[in-house]
């Protein structure tokens, strides 16, 4: 599994593993809205929890489709489906990988990003804290939906109206909390709610990622 | 250590292609399947490795005893030959690729990345992959493709020491690897009535 994981995020951070494209996805959205918004710092301030949500969601979206498919396209997953590592297994550290790779930059930048879209000062910590826990349901279910649309050429239009739907709940959740953040209202419940949802996700769907993957290779 | 088909058939894309296959193969001895394109070799050896189900019949080998080598090898481009080596040999649990590496002349590839070597240098990459599983039973998919005489040579002397050890070898080819193997002529097992899975399931219903 370890190794699973250290091959994954080194074949990321070599030549055209596509580390860093979902941030610079990210910069792009938060320099340009206010560009598009105009020069109105009230108004900024107010839909910058929803925007730093939206880049980060649409920013992870980007890079789901090579999770697996690179894997698919060159034999590995067949050559994995024999190892003795479980499909849920080698799904969970794909899922993990991807994450470290995309979720977890984005979190780290978020803050210098929330700077861009002036950010109550209040806001900081709700929206880090709704990133970290939101972002891993974003990759476990993206996971999912790459495992879905495995076998499928160019399915990265599939992919994303399959992933979509849900990804609105983990949204929702996390965009509330760091709005409730940014207004300076009590966050807890939303971070529950978001809490709740990537627990949940985490602990199903590698289940349902391996069973598909294990159709689609046959 | 055995593998045992007994009544074996096996679908591809909803249609039958083969049936009624039976065969043995004992520890210390191998199989070479042949057939003509599309019959159906790909598709038996997919199933008995356990990548898709059969249609009917069963596979008898013991748990998690099979390496399975295909047309694709699982190579990636960006990490070195070495790096590559090492992966595998970490998921099978065994951790020594020297003799692998030996095997296969790829000790001055090693350090090369595997998107610089040729068809051939991936092809012996890939099969290196074989002794670095460990696996009793080598399931193999034409190995042999895009490989020069030497590397055949390599190749062949490599099933003779897998057999040795009183590993097995299931393989797909039609060239001649000099070895003292059953011919299986999987043309003989052709599914009569290539019914359409569909239809059956549609019955079903």
């Amino acid at each position: 599994m370890k190794a699973l994981l250290i091959r994954d995020l080194r074949l990321a951070i070599r030549a055209g593993g596509g580390f860093g494209l979902g941030l610079a996805f990210f910069l792009i959205v938060t320099v340009l809205v206010p560009f598009g918004v105009g020069p109105q710092s009230a108004l900024l301030s107010e839909i910058a929890p929803g925007i730093l949500w939206l880049g980060a969601l649409l920013a992870c979206l980007l890079s789901l489709d090579r999770i697996l498919a690179l894997d698919w396209e060159d034999g590995t997953l067949d050559l994995l489906a024999c190892a003795p590592l479980p499909m849920e297994a080698a799904v969970s550290i794909k899922a993990l990988a991807h994450w470290l790779t995309t979720g977890l930059p984005l979190v780290i930048a978020a803050p210098l990003f929330a700077l861009l879209l002036n950010l109550p000062s209040a806001g900081y910590v709700p929206l880090v804290l709704s990133l970290l826990l939101g972002t891993p349901a974003l990759s476990v279910i993206g996971t999912f939906g790459a495992a879905l649309t495995v076998g499928i050429k160019r399915g990265g239009l599939l992919l994303s109206l399959l992933v979509l739907p849900l990804y609105v709940p983990t949204l929702i959740y996390g965009a509330e909390a760091a709005r409730r953040g940014a207004q300076g209202v009590e966050a807890s419940t939303p971070l529950f709610m978001l809490a709740g949802i990537t627990f949940g996700v985490i602990a199903l769907l590698p289940f349902a990622s391996a069973a598909v993957l294990r159709v689609n290779i046959r | 250590m055995h593998l045992a088909v007994q009544d074996l058939g096996v679908a591809r894309g909803g249609f039958a292609v083969l049936e009624g296959l039976t065969f043995r193969v004992e520890a210390g001895t191998s199989l070479i399947l042949r057939g003509p394109n599309g019959i159906g070799k790909t598709t038996l050896l997919r199933a008995i490795a356990g990548l898709q189900p059969p249609l009917n019949g069963s596979i008898d080998a013991p748990e998690d005893s099979i390496a399975y080598a295909a047309h694709s090898d699982g190579i990636k481009q960006a990490l070195t030959v070495r790096e590559n080596l090492e992966f595998w040999a970490a998921v099978f649990g065994t951790g020594d690729i020297t003799g692998a590496l030996d095997a296969f002349a790829l000790q001055p590839l090693a350090q090369r990345p595997a998107g610089a070597l040729s068809a051939g240098q991936k092809r012996r990459l890939g099969l290196a992959r074989l002794l670095v599983s460990a696996r009793p039973i080598w399931v193999l998919d034409e190995p042999t493709v895009s490989l020069d005489v030497d590397a055949v040579a390599m190749f062949a002397a490599a099933i003779h020491a897998h057999l040795e050890t009183g590993g097995v070898a299931l393989i797909a080819t039609h060239i001649d690897l000099g070895l003292d193997a059953d011919i299986l002529d999987v043309a003989r097992f052709k599914a009569r009535t290539p019914i359409s899975v569909d239809d059956a399931m549609e019955g079903f219903f």
